[in-house]
């Protein structure tokens, strides 16, 4: 568990960031907080011959509520997410989600940005990034553009994310009266990671779901809404048969990952159990 | 020191006097130890389970900047294989042991193939991925049963069918008799699934080598540097024991893999006399859980019978052990005798039989750990009492009660060769717990849970196991090979300080301080006036070291008979001062004083100063209070108790929450409940992980799956419950303290509990009995049939 021969360079801005991503090209990897980074490096999985460690960059911090949006520096780690005030009353379900991931050292390095960059299927962030239907901030030399959320995760550990650019922000809607957001997750027993993993938004208006985003992680090979699902809970009226007859449609067509902890089989149902908490959670943050 | 009286130590519940420096990163562990002129180690490890090396290529590794040499197995032929020191009875003349690198043929995944020595870690663990070796894939087999049957992969030439060992103990024909007549009989296969010990601190060495006086020294996490001073030098090496200084710097958990042998002391060692420089190797973590030690590996056909009333009547056992690909220092042992003499657990049984049939895989070794063959039995024969219950549709508080060995039966003969269990009382210890979580009530909740669809299960567990395993003349008969008794040296120096030097030590779990406060006790001094050395061959007088639960009921006895001794000499001494006669003297609170006289005493520490001196010492006795002792005990001691757990099993996801774990742990008198809760707390959580999260899974091409931490599911805090826990007290009367022994109670008394309560729990759903661990989806698959 000792990875290979690196160099390492400390950026101080995303400007500089980028000119040394532009000078090492495409043998650099960004480092933030390390904690998806580094455990491959040290089985040698992943073998990148420079680092520039973004973890100090000042351009990346910082947590606002803009109104419609909250807006969180990509280099904003889980714990300060997770103890946000602002975080915490603009669109709780994100502080919620960062204080259960991995344990406290992971959440005191961890990073957002480097989380959704990573796109781990197991990730927690990712299924509430995709169910809250917010968009990153990505930076190159030649600008910046907003990425939606349903079209940053590609595939399994693959991003939109051109190879010159940096996560800069997150922004996630700010949950307004009749909303509601939830995140559950069955934890993976030794990595604690999400074998299944639900993430929820609805919005009712009149008693009746008006609209309902649903995303599912750890299940299966990435991060993915699921339509069925979305399409059976809106014009219900959100009471637990509704709720159940949405979750069954959860997970339908996925493809789905097993390992010796959990079976495709087992993961399939889980994703309708937890989706059934995730909705029945967010709804009742909507009604309250 | 002060002539005052001290408070007693013994059964103070005091903080542990090695915590402070081990917890604010002052401690000094393996790794921290830094030697100049020292080099570094890496091994390439076979990622074959089982292959032939044609051919490997060495020479892109050595070309690399900063590597001194790249060895091979057949550069260290000059060294013997590693020796296995318990060779059990049954015992097949078919040793294989591991060299210190693999020749010709690799037996499992992790095995060593070639080492590099670099100026550096990281260059040598680059110069790894440099060197070529042409493997041949040969066929592999992973599974301890599967191994002995036809045309099965065979590892080793001289082990047809792959045994190492075909032991058996009790009384076949009985047996055989028992079960065949009896009206209930119930057959079960149970497997005990292999575990990585995985203690906190990985293993690893650190030699050196002094040419000028051919003089080795050895620094290594180690439960045992006597003995590995002993196996390096007069079994590996074939130098003079003298030759060689074995120091375990603080040893940061064992839980058994630390007691043995391995590899890397052997190509350290080799390899520092070779270049002449310190070499160091620290295992990382992969490596520590492919190469090091594993634990269990059994896979058993059981049948208990009995009558309609509940009375036991016949236990008939066939075991496969898997040992892995060679035999680790003591693995056949723990097999067999730690396994099968305590099979019958707490219950009297006529008639019982065990066949243990060990065998070799192209796995890991397998060894001692936490528990050692004793959470196998009690698991074992905890599971078949509450299935034969079930059987019987009777409660299984009933059933133990109606076959536990009545008090009066002490010393008990098992009838399977221990030497007699040395003291008990089951039923209070049953009783405590019952009425801890008000046995009565909690069944009727549970079913009126039940009829809501709520599934609460009830698990209970009374053990007994084998501490401080003695005499050593018994262990012999058992094919042990060495002593296991344990030394004390105790002398008193001239500022009335106490020394206490053994061959004992501690490896986490506390024992320092416990010895600190028996011999503080013992001869009247404040605790903090008595030091305990230890760990480091140069300095100790040889011992065997810590493990199976001895080290106080072993070495903690040996330091009170020393101070005893000591207290004689006082004696002595005090009459020849106060002119009295030896036969008059009394010695009470650190004071020497004739019967009746108490104002004029000679305090210790004024005797101490004057044998110190020694200016004028009476009727030729030695200056000075030096006293030593080798204690073998007449006996094992044999703790007991009753667990007790409450969980709940969730249908729709198949988790299980436990809801209360109360434990009744009889482990004779206790010198420090805060370290004996301790020890109880982290023995639980073991057997606990193994009963719900811990497997080692290899594949069938001998690939271990759960290799790493992200899917070997060692439970943190969060995963596990409170612990409510009290204790009957029954001293054990083998050694002075009355002390039996705690580091392993927990974790034998833990696994089948509360696999009693997930299986009680899913009854409802038909299941007699589930494999372990019982993971989430397991219980999904039973509830959703």
């Amino acid at each position: 568990m000792i990875p290979a021969a690196f160099k390492y360079v400390k950026a101080s801005s995303v400007a500089e960031a980028l000119v040394l991503m532009q000078q090492h090209g495409e043998d650099a990897k960004l480092i933030a907080g390390g904690h998806s980074l580094l455990p491959a490096m040290k089985l040698r999985l992943s073998q990148p011959s420079v680092l520039i460690d973004i973890a100090g960059v000042a351009d990346l911090k910082g947590i606002a509520n803009k109104g419609n949006q909250l807006v969180i520096g990509a280099g904003e780690t889980y714990h300060a997410i997770a103890t946000s005030a602002v975080v915490k009353q603009a669109c709780g379900v994100m502080a919620s989600t960062c204080g259960d991931i991995g344990d406290i050292q992971v959440r005191n390095a961890g990073t957002i940005g480097g989380s959704l960059a990573h796109a781990d299927p197991a990730a927690d962030l990712t299924a509430v990034f995709l169910a809250l239907g917010g968009s990153v901030t990505a930076q190159s030399a030649s600008g910046s553009r907003a990425i939606g959320a349903d079209a940053l995760f590609v595939s399994m550990l693959t991003t939109a994310l051109d190879a010159g650019e940096i996560i800069t922000a997150i922004n996630v809607p700010v949950l307004q009266r009749g909303q509601g957001a939830a995140y559950a997750k069955l934890k993976h027993p030794a990595s604690r990671y999400a074998i299944v993993g639900v993430a929820a938004m609805v919005s009712m208006s009149g008693g009746s779901v008006t609209s309902a985003r649903v995303a599912v992680t750890g299940a299966g090979p990435q991060a993915e809404r699921q339509a069925a699902c979305e399409a059976a809970l809106v014009g219900s009226n959100g009471d637990a048969t509704a709720v159940k007859a949405a979750a069954d449609k959860a997970g339908t067509s996925m493809d789905y990952l097993g390992d010796i902890h959990a079976s495709e089989d087992y993961r399939r149902a889980m994703v309708k159990v937890y989706a059934a908490r995730a909705l029945s959670a967010a709804i009742a943050q909507a009604r309250a | 020191m002060t002539a005052e009286a001290t408070k007693p130590m013994i059964g103070r519940a005091i903080k542990r006097r090695e915590d402070p420096k081990l917890i604010t990163g002052h401690g000094n562990f393996l790794d921290d130890v830094k030697l100049t002129g020292m080099a570094h180690a890496a091994v390439l490890r076979s990622p074959y389970a089982h292959a032939r090396i044609r051919s490997i290529d060495t020479s892109k590794a050595a070309a690399l900047p900063g590597v001194i040499a790249v060895y091979v197995g057949k550069d260290m032929m000059d060294v013997n294989p590693l020796p296995c020191a318990w060779p059990a009875g049954g015992f097949k003349n078919n040793l294989n042991t591991p060299r210190a690198l693999a020749v010709d043929v690799v037996r499992y995944v992790g095995d060593g193939v070639a080492v590099v020595v670099a100026e550096d870690r990281y260059i040598a663990r680059d110069a790894i991925d440099l060197i070529d070796v042409d493997y041949e894939p040969l066929a592999v087999v992973v599974d301890p049963e599967k191994a002995t049957h036809p045309g099965a992969p065979q590892l080793h030439e001289n082990a047809p069918n792959n045994v190492v060992v075909e032991w058996s103990a009790g009384n076949r024909d009985g047996t055989n008799a028992a079960v065949a007549s009896a009206p209930v009989v119930v057959k079960e296969r149970i497997v005990n699934q292999r575990l990585m010990p995985t203690p906190m601190e990985t293993r690893g060495s650190i030699a050196r080598y002094e040419s000028s006086t051919n003089e080795f020294t050895l620094w290594t996490s180690s439960q045992a540097p006597h003995v590995h001073r002993l196996l390096l030098t007069a079994f590996i090496f074939g130098i003079p024991e003298t030759k060689l200084r074995v120091i375990a710097p603080n040893v940061g958990g064992g839980f058994g893999q630390k007691i043995f042998v391995y590899p890397d002391m052997v190509f350290c060692m080799w390899a520092a006399r070779k270049l002449g420089r310190p070499i160091k190797y620290v295992e990382d973590r992969s490596e520590n859980f492919k190469a090091s030690s594993h634990g269990r590996d059994h896979v058993t056909d059981v049948e208990i019978a009995g009558t309609r009333d509940g009375k036991i009547t016949g236990l008939r056992i066939k075991t496969y052990a898997g040992l892995g690909a060679y035999l680790s220092t003591i693995a056949p042992g723990v097999a067999t005798t730690l396994y099968g003499r305590i099979v019958t657990g707490v219950y009297k049984i006529p008639n019982v039989h065990i066949d243990v049939i060990a065998t070799y895989t192209n796995t890991a070794m397998v060894d001692a750990y936490r528990g050692a063959g004793r959470p196998e039995a009690s698991y074992l024969i905890e599971r078949m009492v509450d299935r034969f219950a079930a059987e019987l549709g009777m409660d299984p508080t009933e059933v133990r009660r109606r076959n536990f060995i009545p008090p009066t039966e002490f010393p008990y003969d098992n009838g399977l060769g221990l030497l007699p269990y040395d003291s008990g009382n089951y039923a209070p210890a049953l009783d405590k717990a019952l009425a801890t979580i008000n046995y009565t009530q909690l069944r009727a909740e549970q079913a009126a849970l039940r009829a809501q669809g709520r599934y609460l299960g009830i698990g209970i567990s009374s053990y007994v196991e084998i501490c401080g395993v003695a005499p050593t003349a018994w262990a012999n008969g058992q094919g042990w090979g060495a002593g296991l008794w344990e030394s004390a040296n105790v002398r008193i120096h001239l500022t009335g300080q106490v020394v206490v030097t053994t061959g004992s030590l501690p490896h986490g779990q506390g024992v320092e301080t416990t010895f600190a406060q028996i011999v503080a006790d013992e001869l009247g001094v404040p605790y903090e006036n008595v030091l305990i050395e230890h760990s480091d061959t140069a300095g100790t007088p040889f011992g065997y070291g810590t493990y199976g639960s001895r080290s106080l009921a072993v070495g903690g006895t040996a330091m009170v008979k020393s101070a005893r001794k000591i207290k004689e000499k006082v004696k002595r001494l005090a009459a020849h001062l106060l002119e009295a006669n030896p036969a008059d003297i009394e010695f009470a609170d650190g004071k020497a004083f004739v019967k009746g006289s108490p104002d004029k005493a000679k305090t210790l520490g004024e005797i101490a100063l004057y044998a110190s001196v020694g200016a004028s010492m009476p009727n030729g006795e030695e200056p000075f209070l030096d006293e030593t002792t080798y204690y073998d005990p007449p006996n094992c001691t044999f703790p007991f108790g009753t667990h007790i757990s409450i969980v709940e099993v969730f249908p729709e996801t198949g988790a299980v929450e436990v809801k209360r774990y109360v434990a009744v742990d009889d482990v004779g008198n206790i010198i420090n409940p805060l370290i004996v809760h301790g020890q109880l707390h982290g023995g639980i959580a073991q057997g606990m992980a193994q009963a719900l999260y811990e497997n080692a899974v290899y594949d069938d091409n001998g690939q271990l799956i759960s290799g790493t931490l992200m899917d070997y599911a060692v439970p943190n805090a969060a995963m596990l419950p409170d612990y409510e826990i009290s204790h009957t007290v029954t001293p054990s009367p083998v050694n002075p303290l009355g002390v039996k022994g705690a580091g392993e109670a927990g974790t034998i008394g833990s696994a089948q509990c509360i696999m009693n309560a997930v299986i009680d729990a899913l009854s409802p759903f038909g299941v007699r009995h589930m494999q372990m661990p019982a993971t989430p989806e397991k219980i999904w698959q039973i509830t959703h049939k």
